[in-house]
């Protein structure tokens, strides 16, 4: 099923993609497996700031094929349930399958957003959450089950779709542009804003249709933060930066979707719309999406490879995971707008069946799991993160002893 | 009346005559308009659905739970189905005897104004936002004991009873004086008379009423919401636990973008309609056969 | 009912001094007794449930209205749950206006509609109709109130609004340019709106009118409207005479009791309003909230400060509008025609 799936959403990109130069296969399998291996060198820019981007999404990366997982714990449960974000629902939802078939456990993953997620680990109605912002030392606070072991699983894009029949995938748009527009600045499409960033192309006349998400969510909390960092009038417009990145904001303007499920629905059914979700979301639907301007000055397009860049250059992470990964990169094929998406585990566990699930599950996403990210368009963590995360998996204990010592 | 006393017919009123019959034309004109316009919308309600989900509705769709990968087609709702039979079905056995044991208490032993006041706020009830109701069990129970199916069937149960309560007490007051007067000159006591002589008359009336509030919450989604939570891809049995019923599922497919999804949520929703509408339908022409030969 | 003639009991109570308990025969008297107690409590279940909610509601709204103040939640329309912190209690970030404007608004929107098509429908069904067609005229109108919430906004979304959108288009460029009311009506129109809602609620609130009005007019005397037709009256003036005049409370209660409905209607309308809760949107083609789509929202992820109990701040308002509405359609319908 993979493999098919696989095939079938490699044909889908190159449709998608037929505008763009295609280099040689060989070159791009050398430069993708470059800039994953080799974590600190950084390619020279190869392009001015406003020439056609670096033609790298093409292909797929390959396979980590990370070995390094736990040994299996035995006495395990059959069941697990979880609950959290959307931005990370098409992976999981592979994932649990994919596990239910090798290893017999069902993992019931809620997709309810990010907000929703922390929530329900708070109140210990479910084994796990999943979350793309990090639970701050206030929301552990209020878990009731103690501290919290926080693990990225992958990662993963947060692009701009748009709906403008006509118009192809490829508009440009700079953090400014795109808080004038979320904020409400820029209200139709043919703003001279939109046009100075796309020379070639006409645009409409049409109202801009803001979608944005109503639950509490951690894929808003990747795009507000990028906003917060690239663009004064969003802050201003919100009233400050600490009021205008979250998992929630108050949005001056726009139709509220729940889950990414949602603002693309909202996108899809509504002429002129603008929204922000997780980039296979935007593929499955066969969505429009933007290039968006990265720290370095490069309109990038967002890809699994391009995502990856995002985290060339990092080499040390805070000992609690809890790192903000968005616009930090100046590799010219860094797309911005990247994030993590952390599983949320309590560190004391009370029932040694769902310790040993819980690990084992964990273990296997992020050994095997990563190697199935392709197939819905996810990126693989990188190998320093990816050691760091299974060290994480280690700090679990039940009734104090640790499950994988 | 006065109006008319001074509207002679004759000769020189034919011209006053025709206007009035037009103008009575007219009018009756817009009140069928308003009636087809009424029963087109159910037309069209029903016949999009069934277009739309004739198309994904196949046995695999009733027997498979969704594919791993949204984007996919195939699969189907089984574990809504199996959600919505099992919640419904623990709600139905909790409403129906409180539902009828207050319906008893209403016909049978209540006087004065307690027995008004209950009446009265039973049909209060039923006008209950669900999503309150919902939020009711959300504090009492889940808070307490987790997201459960259950928890559900509590809140189901609430906007069942006072459903065939209402129903029931109907049919009880239809139940013939005779009869109840010919059990107790026989020596019954009063609950003897109701269990063995009321209610299985009136049985047929009572099922009536308890489809059709089973077909009501067969159709809540809200509820279902803030108790059950949902459970998207795995079957579950067990209502201890965190379970989705069709009406959830169609919710959550509905609002997605993804094409396939949405097909799965068509077939969902003609699904659904199809069996509220035998349940309703069946509840209906078996409730007027037992009025037409109790009345 | 008159009680039933105590004939075992007498009998026995005369005869001989021996404490009932002790006979057999009184054993079906104790089931008796026991029965009658428990539908008595099964019966006063609803008065309890009603009871309960109004309280388990109240408890957990208690910690936002302690924090914030009880009134200070219906006097602001502005909701932001991220601007909450738990040291501030001023200005709250959980002001409701704009979601009691927003049930408000669509449902009264609604009712406007509905209310002449059932009224209308239920004239026909009662008067209009032949006999032949008189009942399954009735029942495919009954019929409307069978279909799920879920289905009605599934088919909102994909069927109605884009039926609509060409007549929204036409009437924000006309009546939208009308100076002061012309600000009701603005644009853009995106689909998912307070309108789109109403329209929905319409829909959904009609077959419940309609079921109660026919029964206020069967219930008109018939000597009234023979009379009427026998002094040459057309069939339109019949009704206009005979029928309506005595039917108008219950059309009232009728009114009320639809209105009920559309307040507490959650699924179908947050899939068509559009979800919008930052603050009242002026005009009825713009998205908006209402009470219970935001609490459909929100609630399960509600983890800012004092989030949720606002939530349930905004439950317990809903709950007291469905109450005093629902009680005041029970007692103008009572009026009308003994339901």
């Amino acid at each position: 099923m993979t493999v098919e799936i696989e095939s079938l959403l490699t044909h889908e990109r190159s449709f998608w993609r037929r505008r763009r130069n295609v280099q040689g296969a060989l070159t791009l399998l050398v430069g993708t497996s470059f800039l994953a291996a080799c974590g600190s060198s950084s390619t020279p820019a190869t392009s001015a700031p406003s020439a056609t981007p670096t033609p790298v999404c093409t292909g797929t990366t390959a396979n980590p094929g990370y070995t390094n997982g736990l040994p299996t714990v035995a006495g395990q449960a059959t069941t697990l349930s979880g609950a959290g974000s959307t931005f990370v629902a098409p992976m999981m939802s592979v994932w649990t399958k994919a596990y239910a078939t090798a290893n017999s456990v069902q993992v019931a993953y809620q997709s309810v957003g990010s907000g929703a997620g922390i929530a329900q680990l708070q109140a210990e109605t479910v084994d796990f959450g999943d979350s793309d912002a990090y639970m701050k030392d206030s929301d552990i606070a209020l878990a009731k089950g103690g501290p919290v072991v926080q693990i990225p699983l992958v990662q993963a894009p947060v692009v701009v779709v748009y709906n403008l029949p006509g118009i192809a995938s490829g508009l440009k748009f700079d953090g400014d542009t795109l808080g004038k527009i979320f904020s409400g600045g820029i209200t139709t499409w043919d703003d001279p804003a939109i046009k100075a960033l796309n020379p070639g192309i006409t645009l409409p006349s049409t109202p801009i249709a803001v979608a944005h998400r109503s639950d509490g969510s951690g894929t808003t909390a990747i795009f507000t933060d990028f906003l917060t960092q690239t663009s004064p009038a969003w802050v201003t417009a919100l009233g400050g930066s600490t009021t205008s990145v979250g998992k929630t904001v108050a949005w001056p303007v726009g139709i509220g979707g729940k889950g990414n499920d949602g603002v693309s629905a909202v996108v899809s059914q509504t002429a002129g719309g603008i929204g922000y979700v997780e980039l296979d979301y935007a593929i499955a639907q066969h969505q429009t999406y933007a290039d968006v301007k990265n720290k370095a000055g490069v309109f990038v397009e967002p890809c699994q490879q391009t995502a990856a860049a995002a985290t060339v250059g990092i080499t040390s992470y805070p000992s609690d995971l809890r790192v903000d990964i968005v616009n930090q990169s100046s590799n010219p094929q860094a797309y911005p707008i990247t994030g993590l998406t952390w599983a949320l585990v309590y560190q004391n566990q009370t029932k040694a069946a769902t310790a040993a699930a819980l690990v084992n599950f964990f273990s296997w996403v992020l050994t095997k799991g990563q190697d199935l990210t392709g197939s819905v368009n996810y990126t693989p963590l990188g190998p320093t993160l990816q050691a760091l995360c299974i060290a994480q998996l280690k700090k679990i204990t039940v009734n104090g002893t640790p499950v994988s010592p | 009346m006065s109006q008319l006393a001074l509207g002679t017919p004759g000769l020189r009123n034919r011209s006053a005559l025709r206007r009035r019959r037009a103008k009575s034309a007219v009018l009756i004109g817009v009140l069928i308009a308003a009636v087809v316009v009424a029963v087109g919308v159910l037309a069209w309600v029903l016949i999009y659905v069934a277009i739309q989900g004739a198309g994904a509705l196949n046995l695999g769709f009733l027997t498979q739970t969704p594919p791993g990968n949204p984007a996919v087609a195939g699969g189907g709702f089984y574990n809504g189905i199996i959600g919505s039979l099992i919640i419904v079905g623990i709600a139905t056995l909790i409403a129906i005897p409180l539902g009828v044991g207050a319906a008893i208490y209403l016909v049978e032993y209540g006087r004065g104004r307690l027995s008004a006041t209950v009446r009265f706020f039973n049909d209060v009830l039923i006008g209950i936002p669900t999503i309150v109701t919902g939020a009711f069990i959300y504090a009492i129970w889940v808070t307490r004991f987790g997201f459960s199916g259950f928890a559900g069937s509590l809140a189901l149960a609430i906007v069942m009873m006072p459903l065939v309560t209402r129903t029931t007490e109907e049919m009880l007051r239809l139940v013939p004086h005779e009869l109840r007067e010919g059990s107790l000159a026989l020596g019954a006591t009063r609950s003897q008379t109701v269990m063995r002589v009321c209610i299985p008359t009136a049985l047929p009336g009572i099922i009536t009423g308890a489809m059709l509030a089973v077909a009501r919450a067969m159709g809540e989604t809200a509820p279902i919401l803030l108790t059950a939570l949902g459970n998207d891809l795995f079957t579950e049995y067990n209502p201890a636990k965190r379970m989705s019923t069709l009406s959830l599922q169609i919710f959550d497919n509905a609002v997605t973008g993804f094409q396939e999804g949405q097909g799965r949520a068509w077939a969902g929703a003609l699904t659904l309609i199809a069996i509220v509408l035998i349940f309703t339908l069946i509840a209906r022409f078996f409730g007027r056969r037992v009025r037409t030969s109790n009345a | 009912m008159p009680p039933p003639a105590d004939v075992g009991g007498g009998i026995a109570a005369s005869a001989v001094r021996v404490p009932p308990l002790l006979f057999k025969r009184d054993r079906p008297r104790i089931a008796d007794r026991i029965f009658g107690a428990g539908v008595s409590m099964m019966g006063a279940i609803v008065l309890v449930v009603i009871a309960a909610m109004i309280v388990f509601l109240v408890l957990e709204g208690l910690p936002a209205m302690q924090h914030y103040g009880f009134f200070s939640f219906v006097t602001s329309s502005r909701w932001t749950p991220s601007t909450a912190f738990p040291n501030v209690t001023h200005p709250n970030p959980y002001g409701i206006l704009q979601f009691i404007y927003g049930t408000m608004l669509t449902s009264i929107i609604g009712m406007i509609i509905a209310v002449p098509l059932a009224v209308g429908a239920a004239l026909v069904i009662t008067e209009i109709a032949p006999q032949r067609i008189k009942g399954p005229l009735s029942a495919l109108v009954d019929l409307l109130a069978a279909v799920p919430s879920v289905v009605y906004g599934f088919w909102g979304i994909f069927a109605l609004i884009p039926a609509i959108k060409p007549v929204v288009d036409f009437l924000t460029t006309t009546l939208g340019t009308v100076p002061v009311i012309g600000i009701a009506f603005q644009g853009p129109f995106f689909g998912v709106s307070y309108f789109s809602a109403a329209l929905v609620l319409a829909i959904m609130v009609l077959p419940i009118i309609a079921a109660v009005c026919r029964e206020v007019f069967r219930s008109t005397p018939r000597n009234e409207k023979e009379a009427a037709l026998a002094l040459g009256a057309t069939k339109w003036e019949m009704i206009r005479i005979a029928v309506l005049p005595r039917a108008r409370s219950g059309i009232v209660g009728a009114s009320l009791l639809g209105l009920g409905r559309a307040l507490g209607e959650t699924i179908a309308v947050t899939m068509v309003i559009g979800n919008a809760v930052l603050h009242i949107n002026s005009s009825i083609f713009s998205q908006g909230a209402t009470m219970s789509s935001v609490i459909a929202n929100e609630f399960t992820e509600a983890t800012e400060p004092f989030h949720l109990s606002a939530l349930f701040v905004v439950g317990f308002w809903l709950l007291i509008v469905a109450l005093v509405v629902n009680v005041l359609a029970r007692l103008v319908a009572r009026r009308g025609v003994a339901l």
